[in-house]
């Protein structure tokens, strides 16, 4: 057994939250002293501290969570612990200052399970997060971990677990949503190559902006995805497998590292699994970083040690991919979600979800919300009851404008899509996807072109430069963006957008390429009226394209409410204000950089942009 | 570590469960709450919070919560402790040492019949008064 616990059972377990946002936020250093604040009081026998993966309350970190009780603290910092050891952990009186307030009420929700942000979530992909330690995996088998496994290797035939998975609906999480069920059978099916065995890949090369679900799997609960994996290995006969993780997630590659070692020594991946004489090891590939390596082809080929870049399909990687042997490739959260399937059942998972979209989805949170954070929903909930229920709504009171699903490759669904009920196909007839789970919010203040222009940069950026429609395709639409946003397009530009984006979704090489017109499809589709007011008016609504701003100052206010403060003049890097103190100030438009300095700066909102 | 078989695994995850079942929520049958005020802790309250999760542990209750609080008051009586069965009345008992405590877990927090013999009362002092 790697570690000897205490004899005598805690009273308390203080659930520290060490995921990669917490941890950023001091996490660990709260972790820390509440250990040196327990022990000054003589209460370690009776109270444990344990790190646990992300909590998904990212916004609100770092977060511990006292069971029982589910007492939920947030923004904790190093000065509240040796009030709240002293109050709550020795004296047994809560402390409400450091819960949780929803913004516009008063009083603190003390239950984790009492608070919005949590009310609506399902747990299936992060059934363990914030309740195990993720690198000891005793505790992944107290929740049980590996218990699937167990079932999928004495109890069932390859064709049993194939069946079961296929009659669940799981499909891949990773963007495309192709049925895992049918990849499965596929693999199991292809005969094999070279003389050598099958190879299983997980996908965790996640790169969309403002997407963390997989790495925060991986944090949280890597022994989810390794059982994942070796049931799937049973499935389709495979030997060897790899997870590929982007090395700039250190954190959860040191986990999952952590938690193959374990699991190794337990004898529950390796040979002879459970003395069942079924085999199968797995081993960690760090990738580099390029997005079009979340592309199976890429990443098989960056694996090979070779560059990074998709090559035509078929053959499909389940006929010829790793080493040119039959590879079965899933996502990370579709791995997580094979052991509870196994284990609660096709029929349980399929209970969940809509028609074509079974179980639920992991969304990473983040824009103009509220409640930043990792949340998981079963399909069909509505947008409306992501951004409002869930996530608070929209900070300062702004409106809601819009919501970009699936990263880069997804698109802009506007606010009067509100309703629309979340699953493969919805998002797909609204423009966008489901992608891997990004979901960024955007309020009034956005502007649409700046958006599909920031999405095509990206894009373009990361394009690997094989195929002429990606490579030239994604660079002219960003050239054409960002002239309308400078106040340079012409009708001709949208006729443009309008006939190239569909012809390089028609003959890109991979899915970057595909799926990369989609932000500037989606926006034209919802938002052309932004595209026309940059065009023909030479403004930008939402004030964000800062070449098409006219900054003035309201001279009444300037002298009247401010009494000609004279901050704008000074912190001009132009010169372009004239003014002295106690008289009313003015913009020179000629000398305007446009910067919006002094916008930001006037205490007296003065200064107005058109 | 030698590799673990099928019923090595099970009983791992045994093992495991219960040292981290206080975590997974559920109804909670009773609370216990010992009091560790200074006063309590010199009468000996460190002993009782002891054979209280001693006998939590050895009977394997998952369903009592344990907490502990300031000095409840009556210093000359310590130590004290709070016992709340679910939907009940607080019930308090004093000049306890740890036979008596593990015989009011067995008999009142287990068996839901109070020990007359060293319970001080039912229910607590008034704490809730209205704001101005």
């Amino acid at each position: 057994m790697p570690e000897k616990h205490a004899e005598t059972a805690h009273r308390l377990h203080l659930m520290v939250c060490a995921g990669t946002a917490c941890v950023s936020n001091h996490s660990f250093d709260v972790k820390e002293a509440l250990e040196k604040e327990i022990r000054k009081h003589g209460l370690e026998d009776e109270i444990l501290v344990v790190a646990t993966g992300c909590n998904g309350f990212c916004e609100r970190g770092p977060l511990l969570v006292v069971q029982p009780g589910n007492i939920f603290y947030q923004q904790l910092s190093v000065k509240d612990i040796p009030h709240l050891v002293e109050e709550h952990f020795l004296k047994g009186r809560p402390v409400s200052r450091l819960m949780y307030t929803p913004p516009e009420e008063k009083k603190p929700v003390p239950v984790l399970s009492d608070i919005d942000f949590f009310k609506k979530q399902v747990l299936i992909a992060l059934r363990n997060r914030g309740l195990i330690d993720p690198e000891k995996i005793e505790e992944s088998i107290a929740r049980d971990g590996y218990k699937a496994m167990a079932k999928a290797l004495t109890d069932m035939t390859p064709a049993q677990i194939i069946k079961e998975i296929t009659l669940s609906g799981l499909r891949g999480r990773g963007g495309a949503g192709f049925p895992t069920g049918l990849k499965w059978d596929m693999v199991r099916n292809a005969a094999s190559t070279n003389g050598g065995g099958k190879y299983l890949i997980c996908n965790g090369d996640e790169g969309d902006p403002g997407a963390f679900m997989d790495r925060s799997i991986l944090e949280a609960d890597p022994h989810s995805v390794i059982e994942g994996m070796v049931i799937g290995a049973k499935a389709v006969g495979a030997t060897e497998g790899v997870v590929y993780v982007r090395n700039e997630y250190p954190l959860a590659v040191k986990r999952l590292q952590r938690a193959l070692s374990q699991a190794r020594e337990f004898g529950l991946v390796g040979e002879d699994i459970l003395g069942t004489k079924f085999s199968f090891d797995i081993k960690i590939h760090r990738g580099a970083g390029a997005f079009v390596c979340g592309e199976e082809t890429a990443l098989i080929a960056s694996i090979e040690g070779r560059l990074g870049e998709p090559r035509p399909r078929p053959p499909y990687p389940a006929q010829s991919g790793l080493y040119g042997r039959p590879t079965l490739i899933n996502n990370v959260e579709t791995w997580a979600n094979v052991p509870m399937i196994i284990d609660r059942g096709a029929k349980w998972f399929s209970s969940i979800g809509t028609e074509t979209s079974k179980g639920t989805k992991v969304f990473s949170l983040v824009g103009k919300i509220n409640n930043t954070g990792l949340v998981e929903v079963p399909m069909g909930i509505s947008l409306r009851e992501i951004i409002y229920d869930i996530g608070g709504g929209i900070p300062g009171g702004k409106a809601f404008k819009a919501v970009q699903t699936g990263g880069p490759s997804g698109g802009c669904i506007p606010a009067e899509k509100i309703d629309l009920p979340i699953d493969y196909e919805s998002l797909t007839q609204a423009g966008s996807m489901m992608g891997s789970g990004g979901m960024v919010v955007m309020d009034e203040d956005t502007c649409m072109v700046d958006v599909a222009r920031y999405f095509l940069s990206f894009t373009k950026d990361e394009s690997c430069g094989k195929c002429t429609p990606c490579r030239d395709g994604t660079k002219i639409m960003l050239d054409i963006l960002t002239r309308i946003c400078a106040g340079q397009g012409t009708e001709a530009d949208l006729e443009l957008l309008e006939s190239l984006a569909p012809s390089i979704k028609d003959s890109a090489l991979c899915g970057l390429g595909k799926t990369a017109p989609n932000p500037v499809l989606t926006t034209l589709r919802y938002f052309r009226s932004e595209y026309e007011t940059h065009i023909r008016d030479k403004k930008c609504p939402a004030h964000v394209c800062r070449e098409l701003n006219t900054y003035t100052i309201d001279e009444k206010i300037c002298l009247e409410v401010g009494r000609g403060c004279d901050v704008c003049r000074r912190n001009c890097a132009s010169d372009a204000i004239r003014g002295e103190k106690n008289t009313a100030h003015s913009i020179n438009q000629e000398k305007c950089i446009k910067c919006g300095v002094c916008l930001d700066i006037c205490k007296f909102h003065a200064v107005k942009v058109e | 570590m030698p590799k673990l078989t099928l019923e090595e695994l099970a009983k791992v995850r045994e093992q495991a469960r219960k040292r981290t079942h206080l975590r997974e929520g559920g109804e909670v049958r009773a609370k216990v709450t010992v009091h560790m005020g200074t006063c309590g802790i010199a009468a000996g309250a460190r002993t009782i919070m002891s054979a209280l999760l001693s006998v939590i542990e050895s009977r394997d209750v998952r369903d009592v919560q344990v907490t502990n609080s300031g000095c409840a008051g009556l210093c000359s009586r310590e130590p004290m402790i709070t016992v709340e069965l679910a939907g009940e009345a607080p019930v308090k008992y004093v000049d306890l040492n740890p036979d008596k405590m593990k015989k009011i877990f067995a008999e009142h927090v287990l068996g839901g019949k109070i020990v007359a013999e060293y319970a001080l009362g039912i229910g607590s002092e008034k704490t809730d008064f209205p704001k101005e």
